[in-house]
């Protein structure tokens, strides 16, 4: 190609450079943001527990969830749910399968939530939540960065925050990212 | 009739726009509250991503604004309201993007090409000036918009 062709060639090129970058645009979703607490530490917070809890592992405490419950020295989930929503409801049984099968630590926080109604829907699908805090005003949601849930967060053993998923996991979600990441923070 | 068209239109002008904050959420301090209605403009509802903070009826934009007048009462500068937001959200929640290094290209971008676009188009005029001049013609003839070389 002569040089001299460029400046008739270079919009093309230029265009096509621009079409590439909105198509890949257009496969993004826009609702997914990383969490602008990436490798940082949780925040802090202490969060009184949710009570009468039906534990499948048949453990009976009742811990209250805060800053410490979270850097314990293994890697673990922090799940955000209530009752009233429904994607939580569909995702419910992933966490379980997760808990169950490979032995995933998952703190639930409870938000804005009736804790009898809370009581029900573990009751109904089954509570493999090690801690569950209540966050009664949202506010610990909103110094995580949530803003809307369900939302899961992998937290490495010293608590700091590594991943953050927004909307209901998928059981390919799990498989693919969440199941790896916290086999490599072990 | 004119009279009551035109009452009409002032009174259309005068209403303000539709925002979703609540009579409750209000500060009951004018210049807080005012202050809060401009952060509320700038800040960017997480849950809906196109509204503001105050056009926004989803439930964590009205906690959101309920934590910007928490802020304000407490002292904080607009700055330090912004910060708090970004330290959680990220530069997502600022409606008009921070000018730093990463967005340097969405701020002077466009700035930048229409510089390199007036560089081709004076090279070009400069050098078909120069071809107008070796071809014997009068080179005063040109208006300078480059196309007089097609004229020949």
């Amino acid at each position: 190609m002569s040089l001299k062709r460029l400046p008739y060639i270079l919009p093309l090129l230029i265009f096509a450079g621009i079409g590439v970058y909105l198509w890949i645009g257009l496969g993004h979703d826009p609702r997914i943001l990383p969490s602008a607490l990436l490798n940082k530490p949780a925040p802090e917070f202490n969060l009184p527990p949710l009570q009468g809890r039906a534990r499948l592992d048949g453990k009976s405490e009742e811990l209250p969830l805060t800053t410490a419950s979270l850097a314990t020295g293994k890697p673990m989930l922090v799940n955000f749910f209530a009752s009233w929503c429904g994607p939580c409801q569909v995702e419910h049984p992933i966490l379980n399968d997760m808990a169950k099968a490979h032995d995933v630590i998952i703190q639930g926080v409870n938000y804005k939530d009736d804790p009898r109604r809370a009581l029900i829907f573990l009751g109904q699908l089954g509570d493999t939540y090690d801690r569950v805090g209540r966050d009664q005003d949202g506010r610990v949601a909103i110094d995580f960065g949530v803003y809307g849930i369900p939302e899961t967060f992998v937290v490495d053993g010293k608590g700091r925050i590594q991943y953050r998923h927004p909307g209901p996991l998928s059981p390919e979600i799990a498989q693919n990212t969440i199941l790896p990441l916290l086999e490599s923070l072990k | 009739m004119r009279l009551i068209m035109l009452a009409t239109l002032a009174l259309l002008w005068i209403a303000p726009a539709a925002q979703a904050i609540a009579p409750s959420e209000m500060l009951s301090d004018p210049v807080l509250e005012g202050r809060a209605r401009e952060l509320g403009k700038e800040l960017r509802c997480p849950k809906c991503q196109n509204q503001s903070l105050d056009d926004s009826e989803a439930g964590i934009a009205s906690d959101l604004r309920r934590i910007v007048r928490e802020r304000l009462v407490a002292g904080d500068s607009d700055a330090q309201v912004k910060d708090y937001l970004t330290a959680r959200y990220g530069d997502f929640v600022l409606l008009e993007p921070p000018v730093k290094s990463t967005t340097w290209i969405l701020w002077y971008g466009p700035f930048a090409v229409i510089l390199l676009g007036a560089i081709v188009i004076w090279r070009i005029a400069k050098r078909n000036k120069a071809r107008l001049a070796a071809s014997g013609a009068d080179p005063d003839d040109d208006d300078g918009d480059g196309w007089e070389i097609t004229r020949r």
